[in-house]
């Protein structure tokens, strides 16, 4: 399997085109912080378990191709600011194939 | 003032583990947290999670392995500030350090640990412009004393089992109690969201759904709050009250001890690599997620691992003049200050010829 290209726009608005594996069972929050396109400690705190919404981003296209929302997911989502109807939780996103050309802005940090 | 050989800010399994450590080598330890409850990320995030990479525990789950810490640690009689936040430290002219909780206890000791995970875990506070303009005059994110609310106007905000809890318990208090949720759906336990429910039918909580606090409004002290609803998000909605509570869950940062003057790199304490853990502040060292080092991993055993190293490092500081070896607990047992002794008998331990 190759690697997918994924658009993801920083909190400071910059946009960085990254190769994202598919073979490495990694998620799009796992992505986001291995390229560190956040600060340390402000993407992913619960290790991705949707449990505390620091990895939400805004899903800019392709939203068909996205799994469901689980349960989990949008209660999460719930509790969280800043949320839009674009809004998942990026540590729910699994990296696939299907997922090439992905464009997702990462939303601001909580206070 | 609380005395104590080792003063251990952060009681999460890091800082639970440096007791055991430093008990083997008779110092005594103090633990200050911000939650009520020791334990850290393991029992305030995910205390019914399975963990599978503990040494010796195919699978225990985060809040076992806590209660497990805690029996582990009891014979060195460990002292504990919790739910206070470690917010000064002020070295003294001998080299000791005084560390003051943001309610005043002051704590003294030859060396401080910071094992602060994460940071200390603080309520998330709403993205509402003026808020913290109102902090303390109508704005409050955690309910101490539930009699300053008696007849008295209160909004809470939030769809947890906390908003729900209180809603309940303030119904039968308050003069008013209105509930804002920004969806239809509580994700809180079954039986809260019915009680809920009900209090809502008999008019004793006010309930509204699909709407959120945007602003806040008032001239010293809080006097209404603004109340955006989704279907009409241009209509605002401005509500009367004494009190709003937003109730969000909790989320860490690493708060005061980054004013501290340590150096800190990527949200996380720089500490000099697996030699003992100390920060660029002699005396002060710093152990498991909190610290950063070349390679460093942000795991459990990483940092009862790290622990152990800071231990041998603080009593070469509290005794310089005294040569310490280190013993297997096998062959040396544990006495805990409490007069117990734990030892094997002589005869389990296989010779070798
Ligand atoms: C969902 C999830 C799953 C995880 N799964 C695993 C796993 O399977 N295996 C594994 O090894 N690790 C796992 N981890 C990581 C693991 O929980 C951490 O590595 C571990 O908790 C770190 O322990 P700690 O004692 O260093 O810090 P923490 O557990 O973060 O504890 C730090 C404590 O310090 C307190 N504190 C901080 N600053 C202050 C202050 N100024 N004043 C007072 N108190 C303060 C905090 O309130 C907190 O209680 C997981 C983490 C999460 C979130
Ligand atoms: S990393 Fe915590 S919700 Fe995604």
């Amino acid at each position: 399997m190759s690697d997918i290209k994924i658009t993801i726009i920083d909190r400071e608005g910059e946009a960085h085109v990254v190769d994202a594996p598919t073979d490495m069972n990694m998620n799009l929050m796992e992505v986001v912080r291995s390229f560190e396109l956040a600060p340390e400690g402000t993407v992913g705190i619960c290790g991705g378990m949707a449990m505390c919404a620091s990895c939400q981003c805004y899903i800019l296209n392709f939203e068909h191709m996205l799994p469901e929302q689980s349960i989990e997911e949008e209660d999460m989502l719930d509790q969280a600011f800043f949320v839009q109807d674009n809004s998942r939780l990026s540590c729910q996103i699994p990296i696939t194939e299907e997922l090439d050309g992905l464009e997702v802005k990462l939303a601001p940090e909580a206070p | 003032m609380i005395k104590t050989d080792i003063l251990i800010i952060g009681a999460g399994p890091t800082g639970l583990f440096a007791v055991f450590e430093a008990g083997l080598l008779k110092l005594k330890c103090h633990l200050i947290d911000a939650l009520p409850q020791p334990g850290g990320q393991c029992s305030e995030i995910y205390p019914k999670k399975p963990i599978y990479d503990i040494p010796g525990f195919p699978e225990v789950l985060a809040g076992d392995l806590v209660t497990n810490l805690m029996e582990q640690i009891k014979p060195f009689e460990p002292g504990f500030t919790l739910g206070e936040r470690a917010q000064t430290i002020d070295k003294q002219e001998d080299g000791s350090f005084i560390v003051t909780t943001n309610k005043g206890t002051k704590h003294h000791a030859p060396v401080v640990v910071i094992a602060g995970g994460l940071g200390s875990f603080e309520p998330r506070k709403p993205p509402i412009a003026n808020i913290a303009q109102f902090e303390d005059k109508g704005v409050a994110y955690i309910i101490r004393e539930p009699e300053v609310y008696r007849d008295k106007k209160v909004v809470i905000a939030g769809g947890g089992d906390s908003a729900l809890d209180w809603a309940i318990y303030l119904a039968d208090i308050a003069k008013e109690v209105s509930l804002i949720h920004r969806r239809k759906d509580f994700r809180g336990a079954l039986d809260s969201v019915e009680k809920v429910e009900e209090l809502s039918k008999i008019g004793k909580i006010n309930l509204i759904t699909d709407a959120e606090v945007t602003d806040l409004q008032g001239e010293n002290e809080l006097e209404n709050v603004v109340i955006t609803h989704k279907a009409s998000a241009s209509e605002k909605e401005i509500k009367e009250t004494d009190y709003f509570i937003p109730l969000f869950g909790l989320s860490p940062k690493l708060g005061p001890i980054a004013d501290w003057g340590l150096e800190i790199e990527k949200n996380a304490i720089k500490v000099d690599n697996a030699y003992d853990y100390q920060t660029n502040i002699p005396g002060v060292y710093a152990i498991g997620d909190v610290n950063t080092y070349p390679g460093k991993l942000k795991l459990i055993l990483c940092g009862f691992h790290e622990a152990a190293i800071m231990c041998q490092s603080a009593y070469q500081r509290i005794f310089p003049d005294k040569k310490y070896v280190m013993k297997y607990t096998t062959v040396s047992g544990v006495s805990g200050f409490d007069g117990s002794k734990k030892e094997a008998k002589k005869e389990v331990v296989k010779s070798i010829n």
